[in-house]
């Protein structure tokens, strides 16, 4: 401000006499500035000020760059995945349509979304062939076919329950000339597991008229179905 | 062939073209060659291009230029909806309707029962034929 710059400075309680030697001395001044008066009130001590917390002058840039590229490590990954949403479409005992895969054309039941995001489906294996079975919801077409399937149990599954057991790797020279692969055996688990699910989805299935040899049958485009026009 | 549909006043016509696509009008007045005003109890009274308009066998007993009620009334007393319902082309845009709302399942259940029909009718015509030759 402009008007403490004009104030007059302030003349000093201890004068200097000539330079570097002062009128009074330090015990004297200590009794002039009543700094004893100051330190009986407060216990015999000064009255001392929390420190402030020292702000860190924010980092300069370096004069020079570094001669040679650092290799610095790109934006981390975000810890947070978000869980997928499942269509509105989609609700356990839907009929979907698979597109892709070995299984493409036919019409399964929806059963649930599990926590990677991947449908739960089944044919039931018995009707159409389609084991249990993952699939993800942007390769299937959602039919406003719905059943009600509460009375099938399917809390046991996990994305768990598909893992795939890692094959035992052969060292050496043979693994390139041994290719003859053991081929897997189903686990009798896994069959009785099926076994259930097929069962208690039948009888839902066989209370619908015509349903059966629905879920049965393959779907697939036939001449003047227009894909975008068709409501499933 | 002579022809049998008219532009007239009265006439019911099909819109065929725009937002009233698909609904019934009654021609009101012919604005010239091109353009009719029309009207019906459910749109407003408007010109329209004659190529956006399909003439029906259909007619109602109005004077030109008629008020709106009068236009309503006369589409009540023609019975224009319930005659349109149970013509020929009538019947073939609400089949065309339903069939679009199909879902796939009910687009099965046709085919089998199509399959099914097919097959007794072939039964059927095969006994005839055996029994033509005998």
């Amino acid at each position: 401000m402009a008007k403490s710059s004009e104030a007059k400075p302030r003349a000093s309680r201890n004068p200097e006499l000539v330079k570097g030697v002062r009128k009074f001395s330090r015990s004297v001044m200590y009794g002039k500035r009543g700094l004893w008066a100051i330190k009986a009130k407060n216990g015999g001590k000064f009255p001392v000020h929390a420190k402030k917390a020292v702000v860190e002058a924010p980092k300069k840039p370096p004069k020079f760059y570094p001669a040679d590229d650092i290799p610095k490590p790109l934006h981390k990954k975000k810890a947070a995945k978000k869980p997928t949403k499942l269509r509105a479409s989609i609700t356990p005992g839907t009929v979907l349509i698979l597109l892709v895969g070995r299984f493409k054309g036919k019409r399964v039941v929806f059963l649930k979304q599990l926590e990677s995001g991947l449908l739960l489906v089944t044919g039931p294996f018995k009707v159409n062939g389609v084991p249990l079975r993952r699939v993800n919801q942007a390769y299937v077409i959602a039919t406003s076919t719905k059943m009600d399937i509460s009375s099938v149990d399917v809390s046991k599954y996990s994305d768990a329950y598909f893992k795939k057991e890692k094959p035992k790797k052969k060292r050496g020279e043979n693994e390139f000339f041994q290719t003859d692969e053991e081929k897997k055996e189903l686990s009798a688990e896994r069959k009785d597991d099926q076994k259930a699910v097929d069962g208690q989805l039948l009888a839902v299935i066989e209370k619908v008229p015509d349903l059966k040899s629905y879920i049965s049958a393959r779907f697939s485009l036939k001449s003047g179905m227009k894909p975008h026009e068709l409501v499933f | 062939m002579s022809f049998r549909r008219f532009v007239e006043i009265g006439r019911i016509c099909l819109v065929n073209y725009g937002e009233h696509y698909g609904k019934l009008v009654a021609i009101v007045d012919v604005v010239d060659q091109n353009r009719a005003l029309v009207d019906a109890p459910d749109v407003t009274r408007q010109q329209i291009s004659f190529n956006r308009l399909s003439l029906t066998d259909l007619k109602v007993d109005i004077l030109r230029m008629p008020k709106k009620d009068t236009v309503k009334e006369a589409f009540v007393k023609g019975e224009v909806y319930q005659k349109w319902a149970g013509s020929a082309w009538g019947r073939k845009l609400e089949v065309r309707k339903k069939r679009a709302g199909l879902t796939d399942f009910d687009r099965f259940k046709i085919m089998t029962a199509r399959m099914k029909r097919s097959y007794h009718v072939k039964r059927e015509l095969a006994k005839m034929k055996k029994a033509a030759k005998a």
